[in-house]
């Protein structure tokens, strides 16, 4: 079962707890921008097999979103962080990178 | 190929079955092929086969990391149905039941098409009103199908808990036409009739890379080696990001767990299909008599081919509360599989920003019903490079231009 950290409550909570909130970190398409920018930002996804960041909310719990990074095929965690950031922090990019020989990086 | 038949078995009986040969072959890679399917399921099987029969392209090679069959094509629950609500969901679904009509005869292969007859259970009103809209949709489409009272419903399916507590069957939406195939016979099937035309069937062969030229597909890098190819279809299910990624374009697409379970086998106790979609959970019983039992996909990205045990709970304890009889029996196994799902639960048979690559994906929950006619209208695609009437809604610019073609309001759950 999937256990996540909860970085708002400190709360250590298994997956019926939470909500998930798909792919991490996209950036918003304003109204200025083009067709192809903003279908890129509503529909296409990284859905990598390997590291992803993603967010989920602590649904049956402090109710508060936050990111988790934790890889599709083995399923390992690597770290929670809170929501109010734009990319994940450094030190978690720094134990993944340690973690996953040849990884490619978040972006 | 030698063709199976009754005369055959009396043949082979007679000479200790020494005479039975492979069903196909399994070549090394030419230099070049025509078109390249990637993906030895049934949807990248089906689609060669009616490349080859529909559009006389034989010189084609379907490859598969794994082995032939041994994704979502065997990981199913093998229920086939084509009561949808949207007009081109229902024009390629019923395509693809009426050709699984005539599967066996058409690959010689004894595919057991069980047309049982399918029902989708209403358990709330406002369920009942979206399956009486659909039943008019229908009716409108051709598709056969009938709203029923929960007294017709009782009859069918005798062991049914018609006036449980919390959701009492209020009816339910019945497609006679529908049921169940053998999953494996189907790949089977399909494989050893591409191999008849001369097509290579590659297993055990990795795609780790697709060389383009001036924004076309040259070629594919394997870990047979490389192969060339004006025409490239990605026909993966779950890993089709992954393909997409190597030719430098993304999908609309998220890769989630989806998983079954079967029962110890029992007696014969219900003949047909039956969905429950507001408890969320499906059963149908097996030629062997094991009950087989499907539920809703997990949540979250996923390319394990494992899937949360509390999904598993949530089916069961759906499927007991609407058939209480069930509620002792052993199961046997359960697996997952890696399902693709897009935004409005419809799949995607497209051309791609890169020239000769199409992709054929996005068939979610509902895959194996869908084989014969992705096939057919995959094949199309390929060998036209221009979608035909059947795919010509499923293509990639549906989410820029907003024409979703939306089953998941229609249906409510994964369908």
């Amino acid at each position: 079962m999937l256990i996540l950290e909860c970085p708002c409550c400190g709360v250590m909570a298994d997956e019926t707890e939470l909500a998930p909130g798909g792919e991490a970190h996209l950036t918003r398409v304003g109204p200025e921008g083009s067709d192809a920018d903003f279908e890129s930002y509503l529909f296409d996804r990284k859905n990598p097999k390997g590291v992803h960041f993603e967010r989920w909310r602590h649904a049956a719990g402090c109710g508060k979103w936050f990111h988790a990074a934790r890889s599709t095929v083995t399923l390992e965690v690597f770290g929670t962080y809170p929501a109010q950031v734009t990319e994940p922090p450094k030190a978690l990019l720094a134990t993944i990178a340690k973690k996953v020989p040849g990884w490619e990086g978040w972006q | 190929m030698r063709r199976y038949s009754a005369f055959a078995i009396a043949r082979e009986a007679l000479r200790y079955h020494q005479g039975w040969e492979r069903a196909w072959a399994s070549p090394d890679p030419k230099k070049r092929y025509d078109a390249i399917i990637v993906g030895a399921g049934g949807h990248g099987l089906a689609t060669a086969f009616y490349l080859g029969k529909n559009h006389g392209i034989t010189n084609v090679a379907v490859i598969e990391k794994g082995w032939l069959g041994g994704g979502n094509t065997g990981r199913n629950t093998t229920i086939i149905r084509s009561n949808y609500l949207q007009d081109p969901s229902a024009a390629i679904y019923e395509k693809s039941r009426s050709l699984y009509e005539t599967m066996s005869q058409d690959l010689n292969m004894n595919v057991m098409f069980s047309p049982r007859g399918v029902i989708m259970l209403a358990q709330t009103e406002h369920e009942k009103r979206g399956y009486l809209r659909t039943a008019h949709a229908n009716a409108l489409q051709g598709v056969d199908t009938e709203f029923i009272g929960p007294e017709k419903v009782r009859q069918l399916v005798p062991i049914i808990n018609i006036d449980g507590p919390r959701y009492p069957v209020l009816g339910g939406l019945w497609q006679p036409r529908g049921g169940t195939a053998r999953h494996d016979a189907v790949a089977w099937g399909y494989a050893r009739a591409c191999s008849a035309m001369g097509m290579d069937i590659i297993q055990n062969c990795a795609v780790t890379g697709i060389e383009t030229e001036g924004g076309k597909v040259k070629a594919v890098n394997t870990s047979k080696g490389r192969i060339e190819t004006g025409k490239l279809a990605l026909v993966v299910a779950g890993h089709s990001s992954e393909l997409a990624e190597m030719a430098g374009f993304r999908l609309p697409i998220e890769s989630v767990s989806l998983q079954a379970l079967v029962s110890e086998p029992i007696k014969p106790c219900m003949d047909v299909v039956v969905m429950a979609n507001t408890v969320h959970g499906y059963m149908s019983q097996s030629d062997k008599g094991e009950m087989v039992i499907g539920g809703g996909t997990d949540g979250f990205n996923n390319y394990t081919q494992r899937g949360s045990f509390h999904h598993i709970e949530e089916t069961v304890r759906a499927l007991v509360e609407t058939f209480p009889m069930i509620s002792r029996l052993k199961m046997l196994r359960q697996w997952g599989g890696i399902v693709d799902m897009t935004g409005d639960r419809s799949p995607i048979l497209s051309k791609t920003p890169v020239g000769g690559i199409y992709v054929n994906c996005g068939w979610g929950t509902g895959g194996f019903k869908a084989i014969p006619g992705s096939g057919w209208a995959m094949a199309e695609l390929v060998a036209k490079d221009a979608p035909g009437p059947l795919a010509a809604d499923f293509g990639l610019e549906r989410f820029r231009e907003g024409r979703f073609i939306d089953e998941s309001v229609a249906a409510g759950v994964a369908h």
